[in-house]
């Protein structure tokens, strides 16, 4: 159907992408444009344009900013599935990022800072480099930023290239916007960061202070977040800032306001003067009221940060509780939030209003809400107890009205006020007991049994009533199986009659024999040993006095109530839950995926016949990619090449870990560790450790556990001279160790601090001390696997040139004759796993010839080559790395890695 | 604290995404789609959802506008006040990467964001430099702007908010002003505004001598126009006979209302409405409550604030010594003016 046929068939029948193809490489300048724009919009609705790659890309050397900035958005989106062909574009960024127009240098900068590929990033270097001492603020606020998008991709990078200093430099720049962006750049990468990067000192505050007052809306927002971190030294000080944030609260856009409430708040901590808090309670009133004239969504932001407000600072907006009465139109989320801060403000002053909203709510259509509203009046006459004979009467006058849900809601927490309040209020029994055949709802029928149970002696014909529950005992949800058998028990405890006595058989028969819930059967179990053996104390146990609940309206703890506030504004604030419950990272530079990976096995002609069958069908090589990524994973047998020369190395195989969750390294678990000093020599001290990376971080996998008789606290760590300057980046926070407990810590490690001098060995010698005992030493091995970085990944060619490039003595080869390979795909993966990147392999006889890269820190390549036979004992590693000093050591370090 | 958005999706209706916008990579569309049509399914209205919620390491924030969703997702702390008043003030998906870098909001003046943008309908003649405003110490205005005559119209805005309970009780009133101003202004003019004093005190968070007025303390001697006043009506109402010594009063059953609207309505004067409708259906004892709807009205008063508030003076000073026309106007509106019925 192609060549000369063509011309018989309309361009619509060709097709969508050859059509387009056609058109990207139009001479004609209108047509290239209009195209571009054809193929973004198709990529937008989410149609797969990526074949169309190289034609895009070859329309970007354009002077039209417009198309410019529609080959970059398409770059960004496809540049992850299509590396290789991504680099292609690097140069024209480079040169972009050295244009006279501001605008272009920026997009530049930008752009390539979205491309996710490891090649790309290192050639992002020199642009940034520039553009962060660009002469026009626009370039700069955007590199500042790409500096914390660089640091996402590899940290290592940015820390070695001196990003970081440049960036703390842009906190001084005239221009406020970019001290804004660097704010906010640095205070995400100090968020992923484990050691020290962005402090605030007393001088960074100044000159924040001042870009504040300068900067757009949003870029005080990021100021106000970043400044907040920062501890005042006195209560001067303190007084002085909260001076110079105070007019922000004055700012019409919500998000100002919020932060310079959090760190008014913040600041508030540490201020002695009474009068100085009560006029800054005074002045943050009226704005956070204004809040709630916001959109609906900005409301429930202010209303959940509001509650937590209210919780450390009442008197706020004690005499404000009217502005959170809610309105008709109020969205249901907004109602439920305002409903928790009324109770928080119920007072004995405001209670009777408070109880009219209440009960005007209760009577409302959403059940949801309804039964909040119920809920809030029992727990207002929980918290006033000068008010609660009030809030009884209205919950009775809403039973009154018999909509069902009201009914058993307030039941429920009419049952929580009989506890509060013991032997008040029953004269109101009567009248829950008329409602008994509604209640359908498990809760609401558990509590009115536990009211019946309670108050049997009171009850005349309590025994009826809990016989017309025992009917459907086995139907019963378990909370009302509970219920019933304690209720039971106690009405035979108060009432001893023939009747009572009947009813319990049949419970105990029924709570025994007849059930599968084992709490049900323990606690019937328990009654009737009691009761069999002796009533009296039967008596003393079920009819116990029991002890007084109370409000519950302010549950949280003081120190996560801390924790909230210094996060106010954020998603922390609006969970109530520390960020560390919710905050996930995903390493997300694109690597090879596997997919791909089969695509070079047709061309390289290295595969089974599926391969070569869409090799030799004629079509281009970006389609064939695209159809061999459909194919089943063709099983690599690769014949074996005619020389050892790697460049025709054919399949590839991506073991990478491209996707990673990593999880806060605080706290460690993991396998057991090998102990390092045995509790028999540390005076019951056992202390267990290991090196171990993770997401890019050394860290000392330490256990300790406490066989000594008395606590122990206070512990320190300290690392001698070593061969890699290993040593702590942090203090070891070690809590203190009650005897018979244990306690895992990851400590972050840092390298290149105090290295030893002489050739490199694995001795790593450590000392740790506490308050009670005096310093153990012991020593650990320091495993080279630790130190491969995560860009040990190279290029085929380049792994080729390295070799070449390095002189013969550098080769080091050893046999490992105990290693058995079993297979080369979980070989790989092993090694993978402690980044030794596989490169290429290829079969020399019966053997196995793999080749890898890895690289140590400060960017020391080394080449890897592995011989062997698959199944049988003895493995030949030959490498070849500048360091050839490191050589026992890898040879150490792989052994053990392959052996175990 | 600091934490961003990783992307940015327009949903339809039905959950379905309709453009996005990556910023991060660490959140993608078919995650974010499979998302939020679960959340569609699950609660049918998503508009009586909380506007923030996890899924999956992952936290959505959402807001409606007319038939598509704007949502945000992130993986980290970010913050939220930020990023929802963010969505509110999004419009145009050519001015994301303007407004928004890596997750960070930049830009929202539309004035200056208007200037970006290169399609066809809107292309900027001279050189294409990022607009000054960008990076100026002030944000909202670009420099070198001129106009033949220089003029400010400033508007005093109030609603009034008012909560009345079925026994006629007023539970809740307050006022919101807003200051609204609209310049033809040649220049980076200096524009100063005095108000009168008892406001501004109040503002400082002073409290002025003697009580604060409550709305009720007010007598309406101005004349209020356009005013609409919404009676619900229960849904099965027929057969409407409405009698008004003003204005017209008509039925609107598709809002289950009857709707009164008098063009003006003097202070201090009364009218009535007198209107009768037949219920014909029988309901059962037990039936659910129906939908309280509040009585809603609406009205408009010009040349009044019910604060009292009063601009003393509006100076503009330019360093060309122009001369500028200052034109003030007061209006006060009802804002939500409801009165509960038994």
């Amino acid at each position: 159907m192609s060549g000369h046929d063509s011309k018989y068939f309309s361009t619509t029948k060709k097709g969508e992408i050859p059509e387009l193809k056609d058109e990207l490489n139009s001479q004609y300048k209108d047509k290239k444009r209009d195209a571009v724009k054809k193929v973004i919009a198709a990529m937008t609705v989410g149609k797969d344009v990526s074949s169309l790659f190289t034609d895009v890309v070859n329309c970007m050397q354009t002077e039209n900013l417009e198309l410019k900035k529609l080959v970059y958005l398409y770059l960004i989106n496809y540049a992850k599935s299509q590396p290789d062909l991504a680099i292609l574009a690097v140069n024209t960024f480079v040169k972009d990022s050295q244009d006279p127009n501001p605008l272009i240098r920026a997009l530049a900068v930008r752009t390539m800072g979205c491309i996710r590929v490891d090649k790309i990033t290192e050639y992002l270097c020199d642009p940034l480099q520039r553009c962060l001492k660009d002469d026009d603020p626009y370039v700069r606020k955007t590199a500042a930023i790409c500096v914390a998008k660089l640091y996402d991709i590899n940290a290592e990078l940015v820390e070695d290239r001196g990003f970081l200093d440049t960036l703390k430099d842009l906190i001084s720049d005239n221009n406020p916007m970019v001290v804004a962006n660097a704010v906010a750049a640095l205070a995400e990468i100090q968020e992923n960061s484990a050691r020290p990067i962005f402090e605030i000192t007393s001088q960074t505050l100044s000159k924040l202070l001042t870009a504040l007052n300068e900067c757009t809306e949003w870029g005080q927002v990021f100021i106000l977040d970043a400044l907040s971190r920062y501890k005042a030294a006195d209560a001067r000080e303190a007084e002085n800032i909260v001076e110079r944030v105070t007019p922000r609260l004055q700012h019409a856009n919500c998000a100002v306001v919020l932060s310079a409430v959090k760190m008014i708040l913040q600041q508030m901590e540490l201020i002695t003067s009474t009068d100085v808090v009560r006029n800054l309670c005074k002045k943050m009133a009226p704005p956070l009221v204004t809040l709630l004239s916001a959109e609906p969504e900005i409301q429930y932001v202010a209303l959940r940060n509001i509650n937590l407000i209210v919780q450390r600072r009442p008197t706020i907006l004690a005499h404000e509780i009217k502005v959170f009465f809610c309105k008709y139109n109020d969205p249901i989320y907004v109602k439920m939030e305002k409903l928790e801060i009324m109770i928080k403000l119920a007072s004995d002053r405001n209670i009777d209003q408070v109880l009219l909203e209440f009960k005007e709510y209760a009577t409302e259509v959403d059940v949801d809400f309804v039964r909040k509203a119920v809920r809030a009046i029992g727990r207002c006459a929980i918290k006033l107890e000068r008010a609660a004979e009030r809030c009884i009467s209205v919950l009775l006058e809403l039973i009154k009205i018999k909509v069902n849900y009201v009914v058993q809601e307030a039941i429920i927490v009419i049952k929580d006020i009989f506890r509060r309040y013991p032997n008040t209020y029953e004269s109101i029994i009567a009248t829950l007991c008329e409602s008994l055949d509604t209640l359908d709802e498990p809760e609401a029928k558990a509590s009115m049994i536990w009211i019946i149970g309670e108050y049997a002696e009171r009850i005349d014909n309590a025994d009826e009533l809990l016989e017309s529950f025992l009917e459907s005992f086995p139907e019963e949800p378990a909370m009302v199986q509970l219920q019933l058998l304690t209720a039971t028990v106690k009405l035979f405890l108060k009432k001893p009659t023939e009747g009572p006595q009947q009813m319990i058989q049949v419970v105990l028969n029924n709570a025994t024999v007849e059930t599968d819930n084992p709490d049900l059967r323990d606690r019937a179990y328990i009654y009737w040993r009691l009761l069999s053996t002796d009533p009296e104390a039967a008596k003393d146990v079920v009819l116990a006095e029991k002890p007084v609940i109370s409000d519950d309206s302010n549950q949280l703890d003081p120190s996560l109530l801390d924790e909230l506030l210094a996060n106010i504004a954020t998603l922390s604030s609006v969970y109530h839950k520390p960020p560390e419950a919710f905050v996930t990272r995903v390493k997300t530079t694109v690597q090879r995926s596997e997919d791909e990976e089969y695509a070079d096995v047709g061309e390289t002609g290295y595969s089974d016949s599926t391969g070569r069958a869409i090799d030799s069908s004629g079509t281009t090589t970006t389609s064939s990619v695209t159809a061999a990524t459909k194919q089943p994973a063709p099983a690599p047998t690769p014949p074996a090449p005619a020389a050892a020369v790697p460049d025709l190395l054919g399949d590839l195989i991506g073991l990478d870990n491209a996707i990673v969750p990593v999880d806060e390294p605080t706290t460690a678990t993991g396998p057991p560790l090998p102990v390092l000093l045995p509790a028999s020599t540390g005076q019951g001290l056992q202390i267990s450790a290991q090196l171990t990376r993770r997401d890019g971080q050394i860290f000392y996998d330490m256990s300790f556990e406490n066989n000594a008789q008395i606590p122990l606290d206070g512990f320190m760590i300290q690392f001698n001279k070593n061969a890699f300057g290993l040593t702590a980046g942090g203090p070891l926070q070690v809590p203190q160790l009650q005897p018979g407990t244990s306690a895992r810590v990851l400590l972050p490690m840092v390298l290149f601090q105090n290295i030893s001098p002489g050739p490199p060995n694995s001795l790593l010698q450590v000392a740790v001390k506490n308050n009670q005992q005096p310093v153990w030493y012991f020593s650990d091995k320091i495993s080279l696997l630790v130190l491969f970085t995560e860009d040990g990944r190279m290029e085929r060619t380049n792994f080729l040139e390295t070799w070449k490039s390095l002189p013969d003595s550098n080769e080091v080869v050893k046999d490992l004759p105990s290693v058995v390979v079993n297979s080369v795909e979980a070989t790989l993966d092993r090694l993978a796993a402690s980044n030794m990147f596989f490169i290429a392999k290829r079969r020399h006889a019966n053997q196995e010839v793999l080749y890898l890269s890895a690289k140590i820190p400060r960017g020391i390549p080394v080449l890897i080559e592995l011989t062997a036979v698959i199944g049988i004992a003895g493995v030949k590693c030959a490498i070849k790395t500048p360091n050839a000093e490191m050589a026992p050591l890898f040879f150490e370090s792989v052994e053990a890695l392959l052996r175990g | 604290m600091a934490g961003a958005a990783s992307a940015l999706f327009l949903l339809d209706i039905k959950g379905r995404v309709l453009i996005w916008r990556d910023f991060r990579g660490d959140v993608s569309a078919v995650q974010a789609e499979r998302f939020f049509t679960k959340l569609i399914e699950k609660e049918g209205d998503p508009e009586s959802h909380d506007p923030v919620v996890y899924d999956n390491g992952v936290t959505y924030m959402f807001i409606q506008h007319n038939n598509v969703y704007l949502m945000t997702a992130s993986r980290q702390n970010c913050n939220a006040a930020s990023l929802l008043l963010f969505l509110h003030r999004l419009v145009d998906y050519e001015l994301l990467d303007e407004m928004m870098d890596f997750g960070y909001p930049q830009y929202t003046e539309a004035k200056i964001l208007s200037e970006f943008i290169k399609t066809d309908a809107y292309r900027m003649e001279v050189t294409q430099r990022p607009p000054m405003a960008v990076t100026n110490a002030v944000s909202w205005r670009s420099e070198g702007i001129r106009y033949k005559k220089n003029e400010v119209f400033l508007d005093v805005v109030e609603s009034v908010n008012i909560l009345v309970n079925s026994n006629g009780q007023i539970i809740r009133s307050d006022v919101v002003g807003a200051l609204k101003m609209r310049t033809y202004l040649s220049g980076m003019p200096e524009c100063k505004l005095g108000l009168n004093d008892r406001v501004l005190l109040e503002a400082q968070g002073r409290t002025t001598k003697g009580k604060a007025i409550d709305l009720d303390d007010i007598k309406f001697h101005h004349t209020a126009t356009n005013v609409e006043i919404e009676l619900p009506v229960p849904a099965d109402a027929t057969n409407p006979n409405i009698r008004t010594s003003m204005g017209s009063a008509n039925y609107a059953p598709e809002n289950d209302a009857l709707v009164w609207k008098i063009k003006s309505f003097p202070g201090g004067k009364e009218y009535m409405l007198r209107a009768e409708f037949s219920l014909p259906s029988i309901t059962a004892e037990e039936a659910a409550p129906e939908r309280k709807a509040p009585i809603r009205v609406k009205f408009e008063i010009p040349y009044f604030t019910v604060s009292g508030i009063q601009v003393r003076y509006l100076k503009i000073i330019e360093k060309s010594g122009y001369q500028a026309l200052p034109w003030v106007r007061y209006i006060t509106m009802a804002g939500e003016y409801e009165l509960r019925l038994i």
